[in-house]
């Protein structure tokens, strides 16, 4: 599903170069739950940038579900993105101006979906993370959990075929990380995709495979043997 | 991104923060407005001035004469030699000789001008009387010193009462009054109400001239004016042998030329009008650089959810032009309110195109798109990893 082929990416800070990823190959496969590891700085967002297509390796080949994507234009990965990707950040980044169900709504809009059946299917999404009583909430009115909640709601509105997840917990307490943490797995175990990133490690034990960056490098990567 | 959903945002982001929209839109309002106000108070002029060469007949043809040489009159028997002779295209004619002079009766006096003409001058140019008579054929066969006033000596000669059957003198000559002629200028010195007629053969001889110098003649036929003229022309021609030497007009001419006039006064205005809207489109785009810059996270975010370039750009020239066409539409009502205000104020009659109205409004939506391409264009490049780390 996802194939990192030798990928680099390599930042010119005028006299000196930063090789945020050095030299990473990676396959992951459908149906896994897939957590990144490592310290900061060492390339962990990087990684997940290019898998999610918001990003472009300098060097290096990356497939995904088969097609190359290395060097596309922006706006055909805008539509790799809408079609086969989700986000959740730790930030949220949910859109102020826009009530809980709008914000739900925006992948859908962006796929062209009418606008009835776009209602339908937030409304669907939003119950199943158990927050559809918010929908007319203003973001800034929620909790952060419960903001969490909407943004993973959002995520999963278009029914991509892999979830991405940049530090979901980072902004949360313990509990309410461990809840949504818990709602990861269950979607895991519903089928889809989802890698995460996270400092924790409690919380990359609940992904069954652990993939540990250092320097742009691979160290370690439990997962490997079963990916092959 | 639909058309709706990217409306619905702007009417929204215009909502939330109504001064900043309102300033924006500011440089906008007032070039529509003043574009509104200077339209209607041109047209309404414009308007105005033709109503008043319409009541003078759109079929009069005027004949001055200059003469030449020895040769500087036309009789009156080769104007009605002509008229007969062309019946499909002429149809009557009268002289015309001014003077001003000054009326006086008893210890009342006023300057104003005498006017010498024949019958059929009040029938060609529309001329009621409501007390007495018009000049008559007979008046100037014996060369009679009778007068047709207006209801401005009425007042200023006799204080207002019944003139018909009285007599007035004119440059100290005694004429008899047979008629008042109908209100038409709220009986106004120098207005149509500020006249005497008197028989034209009378009237040379006040004047102190035997010869006449002008000529009304009516066209049968308002839309064959041009052939008509050109018959009069060619009739003059045969008889002064010379261009120079008299020059024919016809009242849809001068009307012409009036509306060639302020219409291009009017453009020149609009013009200099119309640049306040250049800077009400650079005031936009001056707010969309900052309203872009400071929703760089959004962009971000809604890249990131698989919003394309031209759904981004979409998005920003819609708000765009939604605050410049807010901002014509408040400009046309604020122009068209002041534009009747000033109408009352100033005693004109304004009328308000619907042409203009419809520019205006088409003008603002387009400064809009325009100046808002640019900071669209400007967002929709984004880089969505940049954007979404912007603080
Ligand atoms: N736009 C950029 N320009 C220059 N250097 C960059 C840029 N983005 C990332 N880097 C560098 O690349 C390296 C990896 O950064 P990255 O954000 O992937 O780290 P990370 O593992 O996510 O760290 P953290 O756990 O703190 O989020 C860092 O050394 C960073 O300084
Ligand atoms: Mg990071």
């Amino acid at each position: 599903m996802i194939r990192f082929e030798n990928i680099h990416k390599i930042y010119n800070m005028g006299e000196n170069e930063v090789r945020a990823l050095d030299g990473i190959t990676l396959d992951i496969r459908e149906k896994e739950m897939a957590a990144i590891i490592g310290q900061s700085g060492s390339g962990k967002s990087t990684c997940m940038n290019i898998i999610g297509c918001l990003d472009v390796p300098t060097e290096g080949k990356y497939y995904l579900n088969g097609r190359d994507v290395s060097d596309l234009k922006d706006d055909e990965l805008a539509e790799i993105r809408n079609k086969t990707l989700g986000f959740i950040f730790q930030q949220y980044n949910l859109i102020p101006k826009l009530n809980v169900l709008e914000n739900v709504e925006l992948p859908l809009v962006y796929k062209g979906v009418l606008e009835k059946d776009r209602i339908d299917i937030a409304m669907e999404v939003l119950k199943k993370v158990g927050i559809e009583e918010k929908r007319n909430s203003m973001p800034s009115q929620l909790s952060g959990g419960q903001q969490q909640r909407v943004s993973i709601a959002r995520a999963l509105a278009g029914n991509p075929s892999i979830i991405l997840a940049d530090e979901p917990t980072g902004a949360l307490d313990t509990k309410t990380g461990q809840e949504v943490l818990e709602f990861m797995q269950q979607l895991n175990e519903e089928g889809n995709t989802i890698i995460l990133i996270t400092h924790d490690m409690l919380v990359a034990e609940k992904a069954k495979r652990i993939i540990r960056i250092s320097d742009g490098k691979i160290v370690e990567d439990s997962g490997r043997e079963a990916a092959k | 991104m639909n058309f709706k959903q990217s409306f619905k945002l702007a009417i929204k982001s215009l909502k939330s923060s109504k001064m900043r929209a309102f300033l924006t839109m500011l440089g906008i309002i007032i070039g529509v407005a003043s574009v509104i106000i200077l339209v209607s108070i041109m047209n309404g002029l414009s308007k105005d001035m033709t109503s008043r060469f319409e009541s003078m007949g759109t079929n009069t043809i005027t004949v001055n004469v200059m003469g030449r040489g020895t040769n500087r009159a036309l009789a009156i028997e080769e104007v009605e030699k002509m008229v007969e002779e062309n019946p499909d295209y002429l149809d009557r004619y009268s002289p015309r000789v001014t003077a001003s002079v000054t009326a006086k009766r008893d210890v009342n006096s006023a300057s104003t001008t005498v006017t010498g003409v024949n019958e059929s001058y009040d029938d060609m140019q529309s001329i009621a009387v409501t007390d007495g008579r018009f000049i008559q054929y007979i008046d100037a066969e014996r060369r009679q010193k009778v007068c047709v006033i207006g209801t401005y000596l009425v007042q200023e000669l006799f204080d207002g009462m019944d003139p018909v059957g009285e007599t007035l003198k004119i440059n100290g000559s005694a004429y008899m009054v047979i008629g008042v002629l109908e209100e038409t200028a709220d009986s106004e010195e120098s207005s149509g109400d500020d006249i005497i007629y008197i028989p034209y053969t009378t009237a040379t001889r006040l004047a102190g001239s035997a010869t006449i110098g002008s000529y009304y003649i009516t066209a049968v036929d308002a839309d064959k004016i041009e052939n008509t003229m050109a018959i009069v022309e060619r009739t003059l021609y045969s008889v002064f042998g010379d261009e120079d030497a008299y020059r024919v007009t016809s009242m849809s001419e001068m009307i012409d030329t009036v509306n060639e006039m302020t219409n291009s006064i009017a453009l020149v205005l609009v013009g200099i009008a119309g640049i306040s809207l250049v800077v009400g489109g650079i005031g936009i785009m001056n707010i969309m650089l900052v309203s872009v810059t400071e929703r760089t996270r959004e962009i971000g975010i809604r890249k990131s959810l698989g919003a394309k370039r031209k759904d981004i750009m979409r998005q920003f020239i819609i708000e765009a032009a939604t605050t410049s066409s807010m901002g014509g539409v408040v400009g046309i009502l604020f122009g068209l309110g002041a534009a009747y205000v000033a109408g009352i104020l100033m005693d004109l009659s304004v009328a308000p195109s619907w042409n203009a109205v419809f520019i205006a409004f088409s003008v603002s939506v387009a400064i809009g798109m325009i100046f808002g391409y640019f900071p669209a264009n400007k967002a929709a490049k984004m880089n969505p990893i940049d954007a979404l780390r912007y603080d």
